[in-house]
């Protein structure tokens, strides 16, 4: 199968296959108007299969929670149909509705209007914790 | 504008200060008197207190302000389904300052986030009761003469004990304090103290469930109850409320100058003939809880 390759834009590369579409939703891809590509199952040398996500134009999205939600993935940023920037997403400090705090004693529980904001403690063991009540939250 | 959500919200200088103007204000209650006349207090109790309610209205009139509010969520317009965010923001235009408590976690920050007012958190479920940590320090302060050079025991519910996660938090800022840790092993202390605190900042402390090993290393016992309002399931907590009770025949190891306390309300975890023995300072403890609130006030109000 054949996609075109694109001149300027973003390719998000490594992702675990099957997880492209929850990327998707999470970068709200869907709001956009420009041309994105999934590309479901590709071949990979490394894992057998890997999703891939091309995004055909150089918008300011923030990439950052590609790293909470799979820190094997590779961004490629496209210039005039060149590679000018590769790089794996850093964990962000800050997730905000990404992942729900699951504390039944949580304000978060009763008040759902609340957004539910997750920040980073301790970055070597990936911990994130509930903005409010300090519980861990687990992806 | 400040204000108190969690201890750590203080730095080390800022409870100095609240401890040094609490004990001036023990020594000098009249220079206090008239400090926050024409203020505000807004007490927002969702959960029922006696002790941490009336200690803020007691330590606002004895500043020569008033006091309003209500003392429990049925009273107050989360009855009807107001947020805590809408709660604060109308309190806000009719007090100067807010205490808070509210029986889900993270509910006092929420109202920080939106109120124009002070906000101070006067406990939030399991989590944070940053104002007993105060009290807890100033008595500490007053009957050993210092905050450092201490050996602690914790005793009881050492998983929800809000008050317990707190002190351990502030005792963290001093050198050389070392902690018993003395809990049934359902109620041992969450992991994330153990991780976040106290191995962070390298501190020595021991987990076990008898109450009499480490007895005669102990310059301070502090007992906790076993909250009934923090189980879910009721079995639970009738298989442990009794876990521990201290009496005069387990005191017998213990140093001269112990100091116990207790964040109180006590059901039966200190038997009563303890109460008369000098090393007993829980209610001095809480007598203590409204100088600091009186100081803790000041400081939030800016007062000079």
């Amino acid at each position: 199968m054949n996609i075109d390759s694109i001149k300027n834009g973003y390719v998000i590369d490594h992702i675990e296959a099957g997880k492209s579409f929850e990327i998707y939703n999470y970068l709200n891809l869907g709001e956009l108007d420009t041309s994105v590509a999934i590309i479901k199952n590709a071949k990979s040398n490394k894992t057998g299969k890997k999703d891939i996500i091309k995004i055909d134009e150089n918008l300011d999205i923030n990439l950052d929670i590609l790293g909470y939600l799979d820190p094997n993935i590779t961004v490629n940023k496209i210039q005039n149909g060149e590679i000018v920037e590769k790089f794996h997403p850093e964990l962000p400090e800050k997730l905000v509705n990404v992942v729900k705090c699951k504390n039944p004693r949580c304000i978060t529980s009763i008040e759902q209007e609340l957004p539910h904001i997750c920040e980073l403690t301790d970055r070597e063991k990936v911990v994130y914790r509930c903005k409010y009540c300090e519980e861990q939250v687990n992806r | 504008m400040k204000h108190l959500i969690d201890i750590k919200d203080l730095s080390t200088e800022e409870i100095d200060e609240l401890i040094k103007v609490a004990k001036d204000i023990m020594d000098n209650r009249e220079k206090y008197a008239k400090k926050c006349e024409g203020k505000k207090l807004a007490t927002l109790f969702y959960e029922p207190s006696t002790r941490t309610r009336l200690s803020f209205e007691a330590a606002m009139m004895e500043l020569g302000g008033n006091v309003l509010g209500f003392s429990s969520a049925n009273s107050s317009s989360a009855a009807k389904g107001e947020s805590v965010a809408d709660t604060v923001r109308v309190i806000g235009g009719y007090a100067d300052i807010i205490a808070m408590r509210h029986p889900k976690e993270g509910a006092p920050l929420v109202a920080a986030m939106k109120s124009e007012v002070p906000i101070i958190n006067a406990g939030d479920g399991g989590h944070n009761h940053p104002t007993q940590t105060l009290t807890d320090l100033l008595t500490i302060q007053c009957e050993k003469h210092r905050l450092s050079d201490l050996t602690i025991g914790i005793c009881g519910d050492l998983k929800f004990g809000r008050t317990v996660h707190s002190l351990i938090t502030a005792m963290s800022r001093y050198t050389n304090i070392k902690f018993v840790l003395i809990s049934p092993n359902e109620l041992k202390i969450p992991d994330y103290v153990k991780t976040d605190i106290l191995e962070k900042n390298h501190m020595e402390y021991v987990e076990i469930n008898d109450m009499e090993t480490y007895m005669q290393d102990l310059d301070i016992l502090y007992m906790t109850r076993v909250q009934k309002e923090r189980f879910f399931n009721e079995e639970d907590y009738i298989r442990l409320k009794d876990y521990y009770i201290l009496n005069k025949e387990k005191l017998e190891k213990a140093k001269e100058n112990l100091c116990i306390m207790h964040p109180l309300p006590r059901v039966n975890e200190i038997s009563v003939d303890v109460d008369d023995d000098n090393r007993a300072c829980y209610f001095k403890q809480a007598k203590y809880g409204k100088f600091i609130r009186m100081a803790l006030i000041l400081k939030l109000l800016e007062v000079k």
